[in-house]
């Protein structure tokens, strides 16, 4: 079947079976690869990302029901000017090890900063709770997301300077 | 040597740029930029054209004899190329591959079905979702056989023998091994005024890295070389058991670790998928991507732990610890597929004297087969001192609850001092350096104990469940000596090569690689301490067997150890010649040369300097130099440990018990690390940070189960519980440094030190809050409620 699924910004068409995943639209017809699989079962969240700016775990989104809304992933974070606050912070406060979950938790990051631009410590465990880290103990996620909401338009000024710099 | 820093609060990140460390402290990571824009690369991640997917077909029995494979249906599935049976590798030479243990494994099974979830066959299909309907195709008919479940039973007169395959057995026993003196032991155990026995079982666990194991195996028909991307700890030690088992040759293998999603222990091995693939893509001629799903990683590869452990201690009525002894039953699963040391078939085990002054020790350990997966070292363990803190830990917990003692003034009484290092224990280890008590108070202070004690008489009375835990643990890490250690022969030193190009930019080359461990930001800062280069100037290539110097990979916390040392040593080299160098350029002997970070000074004449970045511009030019230095600026080495490095720490765990429920809420976690030096301290924080959850989920969580038919009860993330944000605390860190004396810049390694040392902590805690000498992990609330009710833990 056809579906057309908006993108980070874009229309995106694709012929796919009516089993298909939107994970597996993502990462295997888009090569959108930020978009991570890992359990299948809902359980570990690396393959969030926002449906009409809710987050929902690809793996159990078919792409049909996608069809007709808007997507965005990780590669659609990073604005024209720059890293969105929630990726600065996770590089500022380490808040990753191997990368692998970082894309899911970030996009739900983002999701809670625009709804809930000051979340407490409790409300970011809570929006996080549906996905796991086996790296960072949630310590650092916790910071960096906090990080964001405190320096909400920083992370705009020259982002490619951050790589092996002080912290 | 021992100095032990203040207390270093996470600073402010937003240093200036001139702040930025040339060598150790606080850097950002070099790898974060990709990460967060998603532009990692893992192994899913790559697509090459004309690609092929796999998918493996697996045993839903514990124990069968196959009585036929019928694979013609999915052969006519339009989309399949290749479906591949035992048979098939059979008359290849490959249907059986060598362990780490030097024990046989199935590829894919020919005569029997020894595990739930065994590879039966692989189909090769044009997309992911075609391979998985073609699995479905294939008809095998099982003859059922009764399972070995519990490895109680494994050694019972009568009981199914798993490894009919191996000539002449009769039983599934696979080793004993002992360390200590026994009869030494025995005697202390005599004379002494307290025992205390506990059985206790560390259950079995995964270590489930987000990112699950596959691989992409393409190859070339025309040039006859095999690239294969995996999901190994081991780049290097891969490469040379396929060459030694599938007659590759060595040079024609090319094997790629690229960005892994976590690692844990769990991609040390090699795995049947992985030669499937290769076999798939030399019989299609085309890629081969195979990715297992979770439920396939957490029933097939490598679990960790299952250790039934029989404790004794012996002490004196005072609390002076005399000896300990253990006897272990070790469930290695249906194949002896462990991975240690050749010499160690129960890795490092035997540090269980933890870190006391005793008299006399022993352990026997006692290897079984079971119709389970294979595995057993894994998730963070340093090679089993996870099982070793464990039982030393807990053990010692009981003695104090024997003696009526505070367990933190028990271990305080029989600490190692600090005059006693080097200390050789009484099982053969030789302890490099350390300062317990130092840390122990250290983490008793910022607990802040006296007053936990005090809240929790409070909170009893009211007749709230309030525990302290207590663990103080000593790893041995850094694998090793080749003297005394390798695995399949392969000696665990690691090769490291530093190049400077002329315009002073730096690329090392190291044997290790990274599954998260931000090597390519730590080395980069060993190198610039040694050299002044800053750190943004030096690329670390890591993962690619064509690209790096041979050694055996990153587990067992074994990279800063023995590859960092390699790294300090090669830059070392490279600053020696720098100096010969410098000196031609300013015509003076060599030895009136002083170095100061990033350049050479004249001795009395500081104005009259070279920088390491003039050096080498000189190094590639037309400088005239002393007969027999060669020109440019590089160097390589082989780093061989002399010793093992033992960091250590202190951990205390405060928790709330609901009374009506059992449910264990973690309130706080105090940890006090001592490494040694420290490179990057936040990415130390972060290894603690991790290895505490870990602790917790064991502790609290996690337990691969299965029923009496083998059938395994916790093959997905429904089933096998990990600790999410909600169920771990802000955790409280601090640190000693305590040089280890024989590593080249006195580093430890810190990767799994808090997933051993924490365990332990948790429950010591939870046992101190109901008033319990024992129960067995997980604590699950259902667990925790019949401990206080009398009970025993639930059935496995």
């Amino acid at each position: 079947m056809q579906v057309t699924i908006n993108v980070n910004g874009e229309d995106r068409s694709a012929d796919v079976e009516a089993r298909h995943l939107l994970v597996r639209f993502l990462r295997d017809d888009l090569g959108l690869t930020g978009t991570h699989w890992g359990c299948d079962t809902s359980n570990c969240g690396t393959c969030v990302v926002l449906m009409d700016g809710e987050p929902v775990k690809s793996c159990t989104v078919l792409a049909a029901m996608a069809a007709g809304h808007e997507v965005r992933t990780v590669e659609g974070l990073e604005g024209p000017d720059g890293l969105d606050p929630v990726q600065q912070g996770f590089i500022e406060k380490h808040g990753l090890q191997c990368g692998f979950c970082t894309p899911g938790m970030m996009m739900t990051a983002r999701a809670l900063l625009d709804r809930n631009p000051d979340p407490s410590e409790d409300e970011i465990r809570e929006a996080i709770s549906g996905q796991l880290c086996r790296c960072t103990g949630y310590l650092n996620i916790v910071r960096a997301v906090q990080w964001a909401a405190q320096h909400p338009a920083e992370a705009e000024q020259a982002p490619a300077q951050t790589a092996g710099s002080a912290a | 040597m021992t100095t032990v820093e203040e207390s270093a609060p996470a600073p402010e990140p937003a240093a200036a740029p001139e702040e930025r460390p040339i060598g150790y402290g606080r850097l950002r990571r070099k790898e974060d930029p990709r990460f967060v824009r998603g532009k990692g690369h893992y192994v899913d991640d790559i697509q090459l054209p004309g690609m092929l997917h796999g998918a493996v077909l697996r045993s839903p029995l514990a124990h069968a004899r196959i009585v036929s494979i019928d694979t013609s249906a999915a052969e006519s599935h339009p989309k399949v190329k290749a479906v591949i049976t035992g048979a098939t590798l059979e008359g290849l030479g490959l249907a059986w591959m060598p362990t780490l243990s030097m024990d046989t494994q199935a590829v894919l099974a020919t005569d029997k079905v020894r595990f739930q979830g065994q590879e039966v066959a692989f189909v090769v299909a044009e997309d992911h979702y075609a391979a998985r309907d073609a699995v479905e195709l294939i008809d095998v008919e099982y003859e059922p056989l009764d399972p070995v479940i519990d490895a109680r039973h494994a050694l019972d007169p009568g009981a199914p023998v798993i490894r009919d395959d191996q000539e002449g057995r009769t039983d599934n026993h696979i080793f004993d091994w002992e360390a200590g003196d026994k009869a030494a032991t025995d005697a202390v155990f005599a004379r002494a005024d307290v025992v205390v026995t506990q059985d206790m079982l560390y259950p079995r666990v995964h270590p489930a890295p987000l990112e699950t194991c596959g691989c992409v195996a393409d190859m070339d028909p025309v040039e006859g070389k095999l690239t294969l991307w995996e999901t190994t700890q081991a780049p290097h030690a891969h490469r040379t058991l396929y060459a030694m088992v599938a007659g590759l040759p060595e040079h024609k293998i090319r094997v790629v670790s690229p960005d892994i999603g976590g690692g844990f222990g769990n991609k040390v091995g090699i795995y049947p998928g992985y030669v499937c693939a290769v076999v798939g893509s030399i019989l299609t001629g085309k890629p081969v991507k195979w990715v297992e799903d979770r439920s396939e990683n957490l029933m097939s590869t490598s679990f960790a732990r299952d250790y039934h452990m029989h404790g004794e201690i012996a002490a004196t009525r005072d609390g002076r610890i005399l000896a300990v002894r253990v006897d272990v039953l070790a469930d290695h699963g249906a194949f002896n597929g462990t991975a240690q040391p050749t010499k160690y078939p129960a890795g490092f085990f035997h540090i269980f004297t933890g870190s006391y002054d005793i008299e006399a020790a022993h352990c026997k350990v006692t290897g079984v087969y079971t119709n389970k997966a294979p595995g057993g070292v894994a998730y963070a363990c340093s090679f089993r001192v996870t099982e070793a803190v464990y039982l030393i830990e807990r053990m010692v917990d009981c003695l104090a609850d024997e003696l009526g003692e505070d367990p933190a003034e028990l271990r305080m009484k029989n600490l190692l001092r600090p005059e006693q290092f080097p200390y050789h224990n009484k099982t053969g280890w030789e302890y490099d350096s350390g300062d317990y008590p130092t840390t122990l108070r250290k983490a008793l202070d910022v607990a802040g104990y006296q007053e936990l004690r005090r809240e929790q008489a409070e909170r009893r009375e009211r007749g709230e469940l309030m525990g302290v835990g207590v663990s103080f643990f000593t790893e041995t890490v850094g694998a090793g000596p080749r003297a005394h250690m390798d695995i399949l022969g392969l000696g665990m030193a690691d090769g490291c090569e530093l190049r400077i190009h002329p315009t002073g930019k730096a690329v090392l080359r190291i044997s290790v690689q990274s599954q998260g461990q931000g090597h390519e930001t730590t080395f980069a800062q060993i190198v610039a301490e040694e050299l002044g280069i800053p750190p943004e100037d030096i690329e670390v290539v890591h993962g690619d067997t064509d690209q790096t110097p041979f050694g055996l990979g990153t587990y067992g916390s074994r990279s800063t150890p023995v590859s960092g040392a390699a790294a300090a040593v090669v830059a070392r080299k490279v600053r020696d010649k720098s100096r010969i160098i410098a000196g031609a350029m300013l015509e003076i002997a060599p030895d009136d040369l002083e170095w100061e970070k990033g350049r050479w000074l004249v001795k009395g004449d500081p104005g009259n300097a070279r920088t390491i970045q003039e050096i080498a511009l000189a190094a590639h030019g037309v400088l005239e130099l002393p007969e027999g230095v060669e020109g440019h600026l590089e160097a390589t080495t082989v780093y061989n440990p002399p010793n093992l490095t033992y960091p250590y720490g202190a951990y205390i765990c405060v928790v709330d018990v609901d009374p009506g429920t059992g449910a264990v809420k973690v309130r706080r976690f105090v940890a006090v690390d001592d490494c040694g030096t420290r490179i990057n301290p936040t990415i130390i924080e972060g290894q603690v940070h991790g290895g505490l959850a870990d602790g917790v989920g064991m502790a609290l969580m996690e337990i691969i189960a299965f029923d009496e038919d083998g059938n395994c009860l916790s093959g997905s993330f429904m089933d096998y519980l990990l600790p999410t944000a909600l169920e771990v605390p802000a955790w409280e860190l601090d640190h000693t440094v305590t040089p280890s004396p024989h590593h080249p810049i006195g580093a430890k390694g810190i990767g799994e030190s808090a997933t051993v040392g924490s365990p332990a902590a948790v429950v010591n805690a939870v046992m101190d809050a109901i008033g319990v000498r024992h129960a067995d992990m997980p604590l699950t609330p259902g667990r925790v409620w019949q401990a206080m009710h009398g009970g025993v833990g639930a059935p496995q």
